[in-house]
């Protein structure tokens, strides 16, 4: 096995192929199970990011100190960002009871977005459709959810597709494309940008560390190798600041939907 | 123009990556323009009164998010193509 790998590795490849869509499709390789109920390595390391996140939060909460220190210290800081950064800055005082839901969002996105960069992993999990869409439908249930318990149920639709101080004829175009934007858009949105996002830092990570990898092979190639390395490497660094920025970016859009679930738009 | 065209013609193989392409180039040029003027006016606003810059920094990621949409439809469409 180990002989067969080695032996792949050091032989010089014979044609370059691009990587495509296929670098996303783990489909085929089960880790447990088979057929529909499958646990790929994309669900094992999504799974696994639940027990590494909840391991954080309980080893930093579990003896709360005054005077923070280490490990309480950083999760503090990051609880405080969500907080004053987010929930405070968009939805004010009455946005706080939805401070462990955006937390747990926020920092569930961030660790399975930089999946993508550690070795060993080396796959964003969110760039699989599943799991941003899933994350999209629980924000479209939660959003509407609170829209109707804050507002009742005809009076949220009202406001969302009929506000008040609009000119009568307007209606005709406004409440269609409300409707569309709001009900449909928004989930598809959400979760397509986040997908797309991680989708395209891998396929430029790939895409240029197997050109590295194919071009180092002849002396007249290994500038340009040397090049598509280093480009490489700069692309990494930059899949730490997105991975942080699309968490960040989805989390500040549930907290205006809710926002926008609790209060009418005047 | 009817050289073009005859050179069209002759083009054979896989011209579905030239759409593919096509799809996700001229998705991106709407966009660009539009992050180049938020950003930009977002930068003009923070500089102009630096204590609402958390305000306007807020706002902009916003702002980016919605408009990044549309470059990222055209992203994924250019799979689907």
């Amino acid at each position: 096995m180990l002989a067969t790998i080695v032996a792949a590795l050091t032989r010089p490849p014979e044609g370059f192929h691009a990587p495509g869509t296929e670098i996303f499709d783990y489909t085929e390789t089960c880790l447990i199970g088979s057929g529909d109920l499958c646990v790929t390595r994309i669900t094992f390391w999504m799974l696994i990011s639940a027990v590494i996140i909840s391991v954080l939060f309980v080893a930093a909460f579990r003896r709360p100190q005054i005077v923070p220190r280490g490990l309480q210290n950083a999760m503090e800081s990051l609880v405080d960002f969500i907080r004053n950064g987010i929930v405070m800055e968009v939805m004010g005082r009455e946005g706080l009871p939805f401070l462990p839901f955006l937390t747990s969002l926020f920092v569930f996105i961030w660790v399975n977005n930089l999946y993508g960069i550690i070795p060993g992993i080396n796959f964003p999990t969110t760039a699989r459709m599943a799991i941003p869409l899933f994350l999209a439908v629980l924000v479209w249930f939660t959003f509407n959810i609170v829209g109707i318990a804050k507002q009742g149920g005809l009076h949220y639709l009202k406001n969302t597709l009929f506000p008040p101080g609009v000119p009568k004829p307007i209606y005709v175009l406004y409440t269609p494309i409300e409707f569309v934007s709001v009900f449909i858009l928004r989930p598809l949105t959400l979760s397509v940008r986040l997908t797309a996002n991680m989708m395209a830092g891998h396929l430029m990570l790939t895409i240029f560390f197997v050109a590295t990898w194919y071009l180092q092979w002849k002396l007249v190639s290994i500038p340009v190798a040397a090049l598509s390395f280093t480009l490489g490497t700069l692309i990494t660094a930059f899949e730490v600041l997105v991975g942080v920025l699309q968490a960040y970016i989805f989390t500040i859009l549930t907290a205006v939907y809710i926002a926008g679930a609790i209060h009418p738009e005047h | 123009m009817t050289h073009l065209l005859g050179l069209l013609a002759q083009v054979e193989g896989d011209i579905g990556a030239i759409g593919k392409g096509l799809v996700y180039g001229l998705a991106a040029i709407g966009p660009g323009i539009g992050i180049g003027f938020l950003v930009g006016k977002s930068v003009e606003a923070m500089a102009r009164q630096p204590e609402a810059a958390g305000m306007v920094r807020t706002t902009m990621f916003l702002g980016i998010a919605f408009v990044e949409a549309l470059a990222l439809f055209g992203f994924v469409l250019s799979f689907i193509v």
